[in-house]
């Protein structure tokens, strides 16, 4: 298993050159260094002078990725590229162009990001479940019919829907929780508690009814068949048996999100005034603040690779047929 | 049954928990922790600030924080209108000498060489307290230098347990200067400030090679360099040097840009380590004002509290007509401030804003697009005024002129729109100024928050006019007591004796295509350019849409590559020239990469403009500007838009509210009524769970069918 571990993290390197590659050029096609610097600056009475002495200042007056100018390996190395790229590889991200310490700001943004995001997912799989399991249950009655039309009803709604829906109903009708903020400690969970309930509420129609269609099927084969036979109970056939041979799909789509669980929620943080990590990307593009988007896409990268090779490792837990060599 | 039964009893003893709890005291949807009926004004912001040092902040959002913080000379008066400036760390308004080439004082205006400005500050003013001022009891600075093992977990300006404080000194504001000058601190004004102060090139040059020559991470202390026209005269005293006569130099002195800096504090931020750390004087503030910045979170909050070192200061004991009986004056004379402590709370999205003001938990908001008709209605004389449910609550609307203007300006390096499209060109312009209905735009755009601007300068501004003499004659006629739009029958004569009848050029015979160009994207955009390529059409003229990003607007902008583009400017200061000097030649933004986008050039206009920015307000300024304004109404280089209207809503308990959007201390004044403010709250935010437990009832009556199944199940038999 460690030589399969190390092998995946020897494939992840040039995915992450790629991706590095690609966001900054990307990046740099939208905004020149002279357009970072205005925006640094400002707009009113700057002169080029001042933006020219502003990317002197921040290496942003080299060349992008080749230096003509330069000599030997220098000619790649004194670039915008190779400066702000290879000091990632050792999670080093610097400071961004209006001079914060990136990784403080993400150390100190991803709590609250994992406060939604944690209890959404664990609550969202629990609930998602149990529904499903319910809906298998109960699986051509008027239960099974009405529950799979709540899901298609909850699939339609848009998810901005739910979140001014909910702080409307919530917060400003019923004046259970506050409609929005964030404060730390144990105070932060009346603040989490609407986002998270949305979160879940959110989830159910696609989380249930894929889970439902993953049970059906599993209960249709013949080991269901012959524990029912056999004279188990529904609620054994469905937890002792249903239940972990179902959790192969469950795993490949629960496992692969779990680290970019702290990348947050761009929306629901947004509107809730949550202060995590999902708008500072966003932000940081909105403000073409090359030094923290090109810091965030490559730990996005990174997390997605790792969740990747999570979801790799577990299925040997739920599998013992699998072996990764 | 008897589970279905136990499972509905259940619902019945929660839903009556619920209820019960809903009704006892207190509000369930506080958004704050600790104290949140204190005597703590609750506002937002939407914006992360770029920049909290004063040399480098230039921005509206960023002054609403600063400008409590960090005390210029001067400020504007509170209460007065039109705004007038007043001392507020001098002890005198500053005395302005004229000097000719040959050092003596003059009051020739025409021979004017150098201006200076002497100022007094009044003496026993205190810092905040602030970690750069703490000393140890041998008078050595306890934190400079500071070890890095001493950074260890210091995040934050309150990390460091020692503060102290000192006086102002007149040093102070002349250390701040030099640090204008500095290359490395990048004022946006170090080009405007090359241009009118005395030795500020120079000290800039000298600075640079100074940086040059530092080490890296090494402090550089301004106080070895002089600058000619900065020169200290005392502890209390200092004297700044402008070249000719340049009177809205005063202005500037009102704007934090002039806040005096402690050099201390510039040493104390600028150690190892500080930097990686964000204790950065862009992060931290440091001044005398009343309050002073304590927490510094700009994805969360931003906290002020009083400044206990504040120096006794009264609110006004005057105000303009009708202030009295707006009972802004109640507490005239009463030391200031008022409020304790200020929260601003990131709020990024207008209903969460809008609901929580609503619910109390804001003091003051603005009112949004979305929100603006459960807020405000037309009333029967056509005044704005609040809807029945907002007076309900004791909700008051502020209503104030902006002291902006946007526009749709020309590119006059255009052949066809522009100057050398000659007199063609010039009725072009007019008729597209006649055919765009700005007061439409106002009522659609805007929610008629505006009025249509006739020329360059807003209400309240010297030399704006009022009524039938404000009227741009070229696009209005007065009748019924009110400007009206000239008839699209009068822009289709103009077109045609421009030599496009029906939008047909008649030297080509093709039609006449214009380009707009925008930096506006997304549905909101589309449905006013479509808008605009409306009136376009009124003419029969095409207008092909050129909407790009802002980086790629500003370009073309900068390079003359736009045709006929929006724009806006808000003042600087209150002053005509801040607005005229947008359309001043020499100030062109081709050319001299100047504010002038419309890359405008009239010599008599600027010869104008230049007899007119060196006078005081007087009836020859007023001609001038008649004059001034005739010849860009005739020239039409912009199509003049609409200056905006700010509508301000605060709750009855916040007392002194009074817009002022060219003062930037403003806080110092508010006063709160925190008792009255608890009670609507707790009245206005019980919460309800009623509806819960219907809710869960209803649930539990959806499931008891499904429960009787599953017994049903559990008892049936294989066969």
């Amino acid at each position: 298993m460690i030589a399969y571990i190390v092998r995946r993290a020897l494939y992840a390197l040039p995915i992450l050159v790629g991706v590095n590659v690609l966001t900054f050029s990307l990046f740099f096609i939208v905004n020149s260094p002279d357009d970072i610097a205005r925006m640094q600056l400002g707009d009113r009475h700057i002169t080029q002078q001042q933006v020219d002495a502003w990317k002197r200042e921040r290496g942003y007056d080299r060349p992008l990725f080749y230096n003509a100018a330069a000599a030997g390996a220098a000619r790649l190395s004194d670039t915008i590229f190779f400066d702000e790229s290879l000091r990632l590889f050792v999670f080093e991200f610097g400071r961004s162009d209006s001079g914060r310490d990136i990784g403080h700001d993400i150390r100190q943004r991803m709590w609250p990001s994992l406060a939604i995001a944690v209890p959404t997912l664990l609550i969202g799989i629990l609930v998602n479940i149990t529904f499903a399991l319910i809906m298998v249950f109960f699986r051509a009655t008027y239960v099974d019919f009405w529950s799979v039309m709540l899901c298609i009803v909850l699939m339609s709604v848009s998810g901005l829907f739910y979140i001014i829906g909910g702080q409307y109903a919530v917060g400003k009708l019923l004046k259970l929780v506050p409609i929005s903020g964030y404060y730390g400690g144990w105070s932060a969970f009346r603040f989490v508690l609407l986002p998270v309930v949305i979160g879940v509420v959110s989830g159910i129609g696609a989380g249930s009814r894929w889970y439902r269609t993953i049970f059906l099927e599993e209960a249709g084969k013949d080991y269901v068949r012959t524990a029912r036979a056999r004279g188990v109970g529904e609620f054994t056939v469905l937890f002792r048996h249903i239940l972990p041979n179902a959790l192969i799909p469950i795993l490949t789509g629960v496992v692969v999100i779990l680290p970019l669980l702290f990348m947050g929620s761009l929306i629901i943080e947004s509107f809730f005034g949550i202060p995590g990590l999902g708008s500072y990307t966003i932000d940081a593009i909105a403000r073409q603040d090359f030094s923290i988007v090109r810091s965030m896409v490559f730990l996005g990268s990174v997390l997605y690779i790792a969740g990747l090779l999570l979801t790799d490792i577990s299925y040997t837990f739920v599998d013992p047929r699998v072996r990764l060599g | 049954m008897a589970a279905s039964l136990r499972i509905c009893r259940i619902c019945v003893v929660a839903a009556a928990a619920l209820s019960q709890a809903g009704c006892g005291e207190g509000a369930w949807n506080n958004p704050y922790a600790g104290d949140a009926d204190g005597d703590i004004l609750y506002s937002a912001f939407a914006e992360r600030p770029k920049h909290f040092d004063p040399a480098r902040s230039y921005s509206s959002n960023e002054y609403a924080v600063l400008g409590q913080v960090v005390e210029p000379v001067l400020h504007y008066h509170y209460l007065k209108r039109p705004y007038q400036l007043e001392p507020l760390t001098a002890a005198v308004m500053p005395r302005v000498t004229h000097y000719d080439a040959g050092g003596r004082v003059t009051r020739d205006t025409g021979a004017v060489a150098t201006t200076a400005y002497d100022i007094e500050i009044r003496p026993g003013i205190r810092y905040q307290p602030h970690p750069a001022f703490a000393r140890f009891a041998g008078g050595n600075y306890r934190y400079r230098p500071v070890a890095p093992a001493q950074l260890d977990g210091v995040y934050e300006l309150a990390d460091f347990a020692g503060t102290g404080s000192r006086e102002l000194r007149a040093a102070d504001y002349a250390y701040q200067i030099k640090r204008l000058a500095d290359p490395a601190v990048h004022s946006p004004i170090a080009g405007i400030l090359e241009r009118h102060l005395v030795g500020f090139a120079d000290l800039r040059a000298r600075l640079a090679a100074a940086r040059e020559a530092l080490a890296p991470g090494e402090w550089l202390d301004l106080r070895a360099f002089d600058m000619e026209g900065v020169t200290v005269v005392g502890p209390h005293r200092y004297r700044i040097t402008v070249r000719a006569g340049y009177p809205q130099f005063i202005y500037w002195l009102a704007m934090p840009f002039f806040a005096p800096m402690p050099w201390e504090a510039d040493a104390f931020h600028s150690q190892p380590g500080f930097k990686e750390r964000n204790l950065t004087l862009d992060w931290y503030p440091v001044g005398t004002g009343a309050y002073m910045l304590t927490e510094n979170n700009p994805n969360l909050r931003m906290v002020l509290e009083r400044n206990p070192n504040f120096r006794a200061d009264y609110y006004p004991l005057e105000g303009e007509d009708g202030d009295a009986a707006r009972g802004l004056l109640q507490d005239a004379g009463a030391r200031l401030p008022f409020i304790d402590k200020v929260i601003y709370s990131l709020e990024k999205e207008n209903i969460p804003y809008w609901n929580k003001f609503l619910q109390g938990y804001y003091d003051r908001a603005g009112i949004s697009s979305d929100s603006f008709d459960q807020a405000v209605q037309l009333g029967q004389g056509g005044e704005f005024e609040l809807t029945g449910a907002m007076r309900e609550r004791g909700i008051s609307l502020s209503v104030t002129y902006s002291t902006s203007v946007f526009y749709t300006g020309f590119n006059m390096l255009d052949p066809v729109v522009g100057a050398a499209g000659g007199e063609r060109a010039r009725k072009l312009r007019l008729a597209l100024s006649i055919a765009m209905d700005t007061g439409e735009f106002i009522s659609i755009f805007q929610n008629g928050r505006g009025i249509p601007a006739q020329g360059p300068l807003p209400p309240g501004i010297f030399g704006h006019r009022d009524g039938e003499a404000g009227v741009n004659p070229y696009v209005y006629d007065w009748r019924g007591g009110r400007a009206v739009r000239k008839p699209l029958d009068e822009a289709r004569r103009l077109l045609a004796e421009a030599g496009y009848r029906g939008g047909i050029d008649r030297e080509t015979g093709k039609p006449l295509v214009l380009y707009y160009d925008s930096a506006s994207a997304g549905p909101d955009a589309k449905s006013w350019l479509n808008w605009v390529r409306k009136q376009f059409a009124k003419l029969d003229i095409q207008l092909v849409m050129r909407s790009t990003d802002w980086n790629r607007f500003q370009d073309k902008i900068r390079k003359g590559n736009a045709q006929i583009f929006r724009l806006g400017w808000n003042a600087d200061y209150p002053d005509p020239e801040n607005f005229f000097f947008l359309l001043y030649g020499p100030n062109s933004k081709v050319a001299h990469q100047g504010e002038n986008a419309a890359n405008y050039r009239n010599p008599r206009f600027d010869e104008l403009f230049e007899e007119m920015r060196s006078l005081p307000n007087t009836p020859r300024r007023t001609e001038l500007i008649d004059e001034m304004t005739e010849v860009l109404r005739r020239d039409a280089p912009w199509i003049w838009g609409f200056h905006p209207k700010s509508f301000v809503l605060h709750h009855g308990w916040l007392a002194n509210a009074k817009p002022n959007l060219m003062s930037h201390n403003g806080l110092k004044y508010l006063k709160l009524d925190t008792a009255r403010r608890a009670g609507l709250r707790d009245e206005w935010n019980r919460p309800r769970t009623g509806p819960v437990a219907v809710l869960a009832g209803a649930l539990a009556l959806f499931l008891m069918p499904a429960v009787v199944i599953y017994r049903r199940r559990r008892r049936e038999t294989a066969l």
